[in-house]
């Protein structure tokens, strides 16, 4: 029926890209995410994956090329990381853009200066605002139902629109855990052959694409992107709930996922893999008789902020952790967007990880002890040196 | 040569008055046909050709960023072949994937891409249109600009007398990467200009096409002399038609007798500060470069 592997987060991502039967891969090495697209290299060397696969010379080259290949009516696979991501910047907003359902894998990493290869989440943060649906993933078995997901999220009539599944480098990326592979035609059953409508490059169908936006139309382009992206937290949850059927796994409601939340008073809102972390010292403080919550942002674009308004309406202390800093701001995105959504709410800020630093179960108890004593919203930063 | 009747590229454009990157692309598609995909890189000919929700083009066209048209055209290609191997897509037919971009968006900011798409042996044409500058933001200096000439970003000054590098030789860095096709064109020379279009076109894998492209805004001439500033040119030797084909090169026009080039300076606002003896030096430079190719 399926098989278990005790793979790294890049093969599974690879094994991924592989049963969503890609056809056409750009990519360029950049560490943590290069297992992956040497995986990839060798699917289709062996014949086991029948994709072109197109040996770029940067990232920035790697999108142009999925671009070029989507547009073109391709299902379209990349994965990158930190600077890659960033040299890629301009053309995710052209891929969003131009409504096109490219699934990327992020391994997650800290950017330079100074130069880190560790994990962090500042290089997809950076890219928020690009029109990319943005899912984080808790461990290398979401890792590969998520891109599965994505191409059913990213190709569906109501969203076309990009989608990253980011996973913290080396921390998954790195590590080997057993992973259910699905049997290929149970996923092809699922996401169908991509049969593109909209518009793409067929010479008996002459179209323009990318053409110029003049004042008189370019905002509108813009407004459609954003009223995709409300539509997309629809799908995300249908596909989430079809995926549970279909696959036995299924991931919150597909936005956020509520770990002992309802007798919770104090609740950590946190994503990616620290999410483990947190759910075992929960259940360590459980036995104490003390119990404490976790809201998992899975996906932080589409922001689900009707889920976590209505998720957190009786919690009293929110401790927000981020894997990434606003310089000017002293705190994360995840605390700044918390706050805003959480008007009259205590909601603290703890900047954690950057650059690989270790979260550590007692860090998530300074921080739970913090909170909870915290009078006002305030922003800590955990594991700095005196 | 038969000139196809068929038009791929649609009039009305929003191109000046004796535009050579119009001309470029008409005859390009005259040569290419319907099925054609175009990856055009940001500049004066995307802008001019697509105000949404007009478009002057009746093949498939698209438009990413500046520096990346080759890269978005490797994407292209790579999928029909996946389409056509793994769904039978287009199977009935071969589609010619064209890239083309300014001397800026190719010769600078385009450069990597371009080389990587060349190198990775796609089965492209590259066209290259040349107007020496960037002229879609108002006439700055791109590599392509040649020794003396004023653009605003390489002006005449008393100190300084307009561009003071020579013209990057695109066609032979291209020729370096050892793809089997490599030419020169001039608008002005539509027949010859077309026959390496479709030479190009029957070749499988990359090739390069540079195309000189008189602009009337940014060299400062009037519009009705787009076609005999190119004519001279080449006539000068300042631009030789040539082609390589697996390596063998070949002049494909050669004049009688090369005129002097101060017959094409002296049209050109932006060779108006030119004193004779900078003429006299530009002209010792081309005489040289005729001399390495035999003309």
């Amino acid at each position: 029926m399926c098989e278990v592997k005790v793979i790294t987060g890049t093969s599974a991502a690879a094994e991924a890209a592989k049963l969503a039967d890609v056809d056409v891969i750009a990519a360029y090495p950049i560490t943590p995410q290069t297992t992956c697209v040497e995986k990839l290299a060798e699917f289709v060397a062996n014949g086991e994956l029948d994709a072109e696969y197109i040996k770029v010379e940067s990232e920035h080259s790697a999108m142009s090329a999925c671009i070029g290949a989507a547009a073109t009516g391709a299902r379209t696979f990349t994965a990158t990381a930190s600077q890659g991501l960033a040299l890629m910047h301009e053309m995710l907003f052209i891929a969003s853009g131009m409504r096109l359902p490219i699934v990327m894998m992020v391994a997650n990493r800290a950017l330079s200066a100074p130069i880190n290869i560790w994990n962090d989440h500042q290089d997809s943060i950076s890219e928020r605002d690009s029109g990319w649906i943005q899912i984080y993933v808790e461990d290398n078995q979401e890792t590969l139902d998520s891109i599965i997901q994505a191409y059913k999220i990213a190709e569906n009539e109501d969203v076309l629109l990009p989608v990253m599944v980011c996973l913290d480098g080396f921390i998954l990326t790195h590590t080997v855990e057993p992973v259910t592979i699905p049997k290929a035609e149970r996923v092809r059953e699922f996401l169908g052959v991509y049969e593109p409508k909209h518009a793409y490059l067929d010479p008996d169908r002459p179209v323009t694409q990318g053409p110029v936006g003049v004042p008189d139309c370019y905002m509108e382009t813009r407004k459609q992107v954003e009223e995709a992206m409300e539509r997309a937290k629809k799908v995300i949850k249908e596909v989430n709930e079809e995926f549970a059927e279909r696959f036995k796994r299924k991931y919150g409601n597909g936005l956020v996922e509520a770990y002992n939340l309802d007798k919770a008073d104090t609740v950590l809102v946190a994503m990616g893999s620290v999410c483990g972390t947190i759910k075992y010292v929960i259940d360590e403080l459980k036995k104490e008789g003390k119990e404490v919550g976790l809201l998992r942002i899975r996906t932080y674009r589409p922001f689900p902020k009707e889920d976590v308004r209505e998720l957190l309406k009786d919690a009293e202390n929110i401790a927000v952790l981020d894997k990434n800093i606003s310089f000017g701001f002293n705190k994360g995105a995840l605390g700044i967007e918390m706050a805003s959504i959480l008007k009259n709410k205590k909601v603290c800020n703890y900047i954690v990880g950057l650059g690989g630093r270790d979260i550590k179960i007692d860090d998530i108890k300074t921080i739970i002890n913090h909170v909870e004593k915290a009078e006002d919203d305030t922003t800590l930063w955990i594991g700095l040196k005196e | 040569m038969q000139f196809p009747r068929e038009e791929y590229f649609a009039p009305g454009h929003r191109g000046c008055a004796g535009c050579g990157a119009a001309i470029v692309a008409r005859l390009l598609l005259k040569v290419a046909g319907k099925n054609t995909i175009i990856s055009n890189a940001t500049g004066c000919l995307e802008v001019m050709t697509t105000p949404y929700p007009e478009t002057s083009w009746r093949v498939p066209w698209i438009h990413t960023a500046f520096e990346n048209a080759a890269a978005t055209a490797s994407g292209i290609e790579a999928a029909i072949k996946a389409l056509k191997r793994k769904r039978g897509k287009h199977a009935d037919k071969k589609i010619n994937v064209i890239a083309i971009g300014g001397d800026g968006g190719t010769a600078d900011i385009g450069f990597q891409a371009l080389s990587g798409a060349m190198e990775r042996g796609h089965d492209i044409l590259y066209i290259m249109y040349d107007n020496e500058a960037y002229m879609n933001t108002g006439i700055q200096r791109s590599s392509s600009t040649p020794f003396m000439a004023a653009t605003t970003t390489s002006p005449a000054g008393s100190k300084i007398r307009g561009e003071d590098r020579p013209k990057k030789d695109m066609t032979m860095i291209m020729a370096a990467h050892g793809i089997p096709y490599v030419a020169t064109a001039c608008i002005s020379y539509p027949e010859d200009f077309m026959r390496k279009i479709k030479k190009a076109l029957s070749i499988e894998g990359p090739k390069f096409i540079q195309v000189l492209q008189p602009c009337t805004t940014g060299w400062g001439y009037p519009p009705e002399k787009t076609i005999e500033i190119g004519r001279l040119a080449v006539e000068t030797g300042i631009f030789p038609l040539y082609e390589i084909e697996n390596g063998e090169f070949r002049i494909t026009y050669k004049p009688a007798k090369r005129k002097p080039v101060r017959e094409y300076l002296k049209m050109q606002k932006r060779y108006r500060h030119l004193t004779d003896e900078d003429i006299e030096r530009i002209q010792r430079y081309i005489d040289e470069k005729c001399k390495l190719l035999g003309l």
